[in-house]
């Protein structure tokens, strides 16, 4: 009973800054500079520039996603294995960059794939020709990876440890070889955390303005760049709200499968 | 025959982890080694000098960022510690359909997109009346920190063993002085990384401080932003080597320093 | 009857300290073997070393008559039935029982055929679609050997698979390893720290501790020939004593003669004198070798258990169905071939290592 009122703050806290403000959301796509209702924000995703956008996020934060599964989960079988000391370890390997700001980690791959950075002076060195790898979108890809990995990789550690040894034993004990117990045991058992890792990573990407700006230059708009400029230039709040709506059923789909393959209704990222 | 195919699997792996951390922490030496180079270009090194790092405290603005960033941090990770533990508490005592419920929208600024939330915020703010500033950057941390710890929170409660609390008050401890003394050291350690976890979640964000800050006030990752087009001072590499040496000192020494009591 | 597994010279050790010392161990077909001993004797590694899951640092596994020490478990004609079921969660029941033969490719009618078979084997026809958390951990237990015999290994290794379940289920699942053992006709490796376990199923009992067997014999055996105080003492209840060989078949303890059968340990030898609690014969003070005062007495249902202390202060426990009062004065008679006389421990280390455990 008085265990009950001390949730009392949060439920405050969550209409007042969570749930009103999406509902604001809703309402400011959902009408005109007029206030009249109106579906027009939310189509506008059909225009050549919107779309273009949308699908060139789509595409990139996909690519960076399956990338970052890649590289995180035969990451996370090692650290399993080699069980690093405390579990604790492992998050702050990970966690650690973060205390350097996100922007000037970003800004620095600048200085390492700009035309005369760091990687191009290395090609040279060993006399291959330089590449042109800034202001591209295998650079946003980079910048992508490069700062969602640990989003990836944690869930999908935590959720590799919660597996028990004799599991993993008793596959083999019935003949499985390496390969077999890998996708027969250790990935099925593994499926929440992928899910986990996948949504962090993938959200993120899709709806980020920084690292495109930061390293594709200013040709390569993506939807968060276009949503960004409709409220920080001062246009049009009603189409930018629209816009976001639209990534939000994105988002929402992907919860969606969250729920499904999550089942205790808590995350494993940390 | 096994040995070597053992010893070759391990040096695979070994590399494979080299190679990670080194994309990892390649970008954080690049700016270490900038923050000491006397040259302002990014891409060039100009001598090696410790200018910067002096440079860094006469420069108003960045002292004025570094504030507002730590004490928003702090602040913010602080009240969202106090708040999400107490939620943690209530909800893991709550029925199980309002506990899904209040766990989906607690999910919510976890899983939705920075952009999203701090347009909404933003529009909220706007609603209510309450006009942009230190203020507004503080209560949209607080929001996106209290998931953090409410999450961090919760695994540790479900782990304590009910009849512990029972037990005190079965010897005669009154409710709250039995949850201080000995549910509530069974939880620190959740506590703890929840407000270590909000903490460095607060001193990160771009995203949504952009969005719900208002003209006149920065923290250093606004300060940057706006700083990129101008060229970045090298006095922020400096300071950004310096918290980073600082951050890596004090976890160190937390990790790994022998414990002083033992270990359970 | 050549043996079917043979340890040969196994020593293992983890972060230097020796947990198997040059251990050898032979296993012959179809019988049911028990290592058993308190934890940390070795018992388990010596189980994980023949399955494969851990390689010992010297010294050979030999299956067969093939030296199998190299392989890895998924090569071995052995199947492990684990300590928790280790039984895959996000499989069905039936899709645990098939998950070894799917492995071999075995036709779709066969597995399904030795599906029921299994479950039909451990009573739990009808369990096929079940989900694991919906089992008790009896049940799951059941479905762990289910998963393990389908495979027809000529051993099934057994990690105290009884151990997380409540008395009554314990004792019903004795009897079902013993119906099962004989019904399939196979080896079965055991390993338990439950001496009661290991004298109802075994035909043969390996005590170990510190790394080390103790003695091996069958249950009969360990039980009333001990080889030494550790035996004696992890097996049962029991007064060991210091006592002096006054000369084959005659003992001395507490400065009383007692006529026993051993012979061969020499005159006037210092040694350790078994004698179970139920050996024991509480007679009138005139009748007996030795005297002392019942100094407790509590009803354990199918005897009382007496203690009796006699002159020197030893505390002799005493079970007998004859109730002898508190404060009584009587006698103690042991008859010659209840008296085991052993060996004193080669060093002070042996013995310690006996004592504390």
């Amino acid at each position: 009973m008085s265990k009950k009122l001390l949730s009392g703050p949060y439920l405050v806290w969550m209409a007042g800054f969570i749930v009103i403000p999406l509902i604001l959301i809703l309402y400011y796509g959902l009408t005109d500079k007029t206030g009249a209702f109106t579906l027009a924000n939310i189509v506008s995703i059909a225009t050549a520039e919107h779309s273009k956008a949308l699908w060139l996020s789509l595409g990139l934060s996909f690519v960076s996603t399956v990338i970052c599964l890649a590289l995180a989960y035969p990451l996370a079988m090692i650290l399993r294995r080699r069980n690093v000391g405390k579990g604790s370890f492992v998050v702050f390997i990970f966690i650690l960059p973060m205390w350097m700001n996100f922007l000037l980690r970003t800004l620095a791959w600048q200085t390492l794939l700009e035309r005369n950075g760091v990687i191009n002076g290395i090609l040279t060195a060993l006399r291959l020709p330089p590449q042109s790898l800034i202001n591209t979108p295998g650079a946003i890809i980079l910048g992508m990876v490069y700062n969602f990995l640990p989003f990836m990789v944690l869930p999908i550690y935590n959720v590799l440890c919660k597996i028990d040894d004799n599991t993993i034993n008793a596959a083999q004990d019935l003949g499985a070889n390496f390969w077999q117990t890998l996708t027969r045991i250790w990935f099925p058992l593994s499926v929440p955390g992928v899910i986990s890792g996948i949504t962090m990573v993938f959200v993120p990407a899709l709806t980020t303005f920084v690292i495109s700006n930061l390293l594709g230059g200013s040709k390569i708009l993506l939807i968060g760049n276009v949503i960004e400029q409709e409220f920080t230039r001062g246009s049009n709040w009603h189409l930018g709200s629209g816009l976001s709506l639209v990534l939000m059923i994105f988002i929402l789909a992907s919860m969606a499968l969250i729920a499904k393959y999550d089942k205790n209704g808590e995350g494993t990222a940390f | 025959m096994k040995k070597t195919k053992a010893t070759i699997r391990q040096a695979v792996e070994n590399f494979y982890l080299v190679f990670i951390m080194i994309f990892l922490y390649a970008p954080i030496a690049t700016l270490m080694v900038l923050s000491f180079s006397n040259s302002k270009s990014r891409t060039q090194w100009g001598g090696f000098t410790l200018r910067w790092y002096g440079e860094m405290f006469q420069s108003a603005t960045i002292i004025n960022a570094l504030e507002n960033t730590l004490v928003i941090a702090f602040a913010s990770a602080a009240i969202a510690t106090v708040i999400g533990t107490a939620a943690a508490i209530a909800i893991s005592s709550m029925k199980p359909v309002p506990r899904t419920i209040i766990m989906g929208i607690t999910n919510i600024p976890m899983l939705n997109a920075d952009i999203v939330t701090g347009i909404s915020l933003m529009l909220a703010f706007i609603a209510f009346g309450i006009s942009l500033g230190f203020n507004t950057i503080l209560i949209s941390h607080i929001t996106f920190n209290i998931p953090y710890v409410i999450l961090s929170v919760m695994p540790k409660l479900k782990q304590t063993n009910k009849s512990v609390y029972e037990a005190a008050m079965d010897l005669g401890a009154p409710p709250v002085y039995a949850f201080f003394r000995v549910v509530f050291p069974d939880i620190l350690p959740g506590v703890l990384s929840g407000f270590l976890l909000a903490f460095t979640m607060s001193l990160d964000d771009f995203i949504i401080t952009h969005f719900t800050k208002g003209a006149g006030i920065n923290t250093l990752s606004t300060l940057i932003y706006s700083e990129v087009r101008r060229g970045i001072k090298p006095s922020m590499y400096a300071l950004s080597t310096v918290i980073f040496v600082a951050v890596l000192a004090l976890l160190v020494i937390i990790n790994f320093a022998p414990r002083k009591k033992g270990e359970k | 009857m050549g043996s079917l597994i043979d340890l040969v010279n196994i020593s293992k050790g983890f972060d230097g300290t020796m947990v198997l010392d040059d251990l050898n161990l032979s296993v012959k077909e179809n019988t049911f073997v028990t290592l058993l001993g308190p934890s940390g004797c070795g018992k388990t590694t010596t189980l994980r070393i023949i399955g494969g899951f851990e390689h010992a640092d010297t010294g050979k596994v030999i299956f067969d008559g093939q030296d199998i020490s190299g392989l890895p478990p998924n090569k071995r004609q052995l199947n492990t039935v684990f300590q928790k079921y280790a039984l895959f969660t996000h499989m069905n029941i039936a899709e645990n029982i098939a998950f070894g033969l799917k492995i071999k490719n075995k036709p779709k009618a066969y597995i399904q055929d030795k599906i029921k078979y299994a479950l039909k084997l451990v009573n739990l026809d009808g369990y096929e679609n079940r989900s694991v958390d919906s089992l008790s951990g009896g049940q799951q237990q059941r479905i762990a050997i289910a998963r393990a015999i389908v495979n027809e290994p000529r051993v099934l290794l057994l990690d105290e698979p009884l151990g997380a379940l409540d008395l009554k289920l314990r004792q019903d699942m004795q009897y079902e390893l013993i119906r099962l053992k004989n019904e399939l006709g196979i080896t079965f490796i055991y390993v338990t720290h439950d001496q009661e376990e290991a004298l109802t199923m075994s035909d043969t009992i390996v005590v170990m501790n510190q790394g080390y067997i103790q003695q091996m014999g069958s249950p009969e055996q360990i039980y009333n020939e001990p080889e030494n105080a550790f035996v004696a003492d992890f097996i049962g209840e029991s007064n060991i004593v210091h006592g002096t060989m006054i000369r084959d078949e005659l003992v001395e303890i507490f400065g009383a003669r007692f006529a026993c059968v051993d012979k061969g340990f020499g005159t006037n030898t210092p040694v350790d004198v078994v004698i179970r609690p139920e050996d024991i014969d509480l007679v009138s003070p005139e009748e007996g070798i030795l005297t002392g005062v019942c100094t407790h007495l509590i009803f354990k249902g199918v005897h009382y258990e007496m203690e009796v202390t006699t002159p020197d202060g030893f505390e002799w426990l005493v079970h007998s169905t004859d109730m002898c009062p508190v404060g009584k004065e009587v006698g103690i008679h042991v008859d010659p071939f209840d008296i085991q006389i052993m060996n004193k421990p080669a060093s002070e280390d042996e013995e310690a290592v006996g004592v504390n455990e």
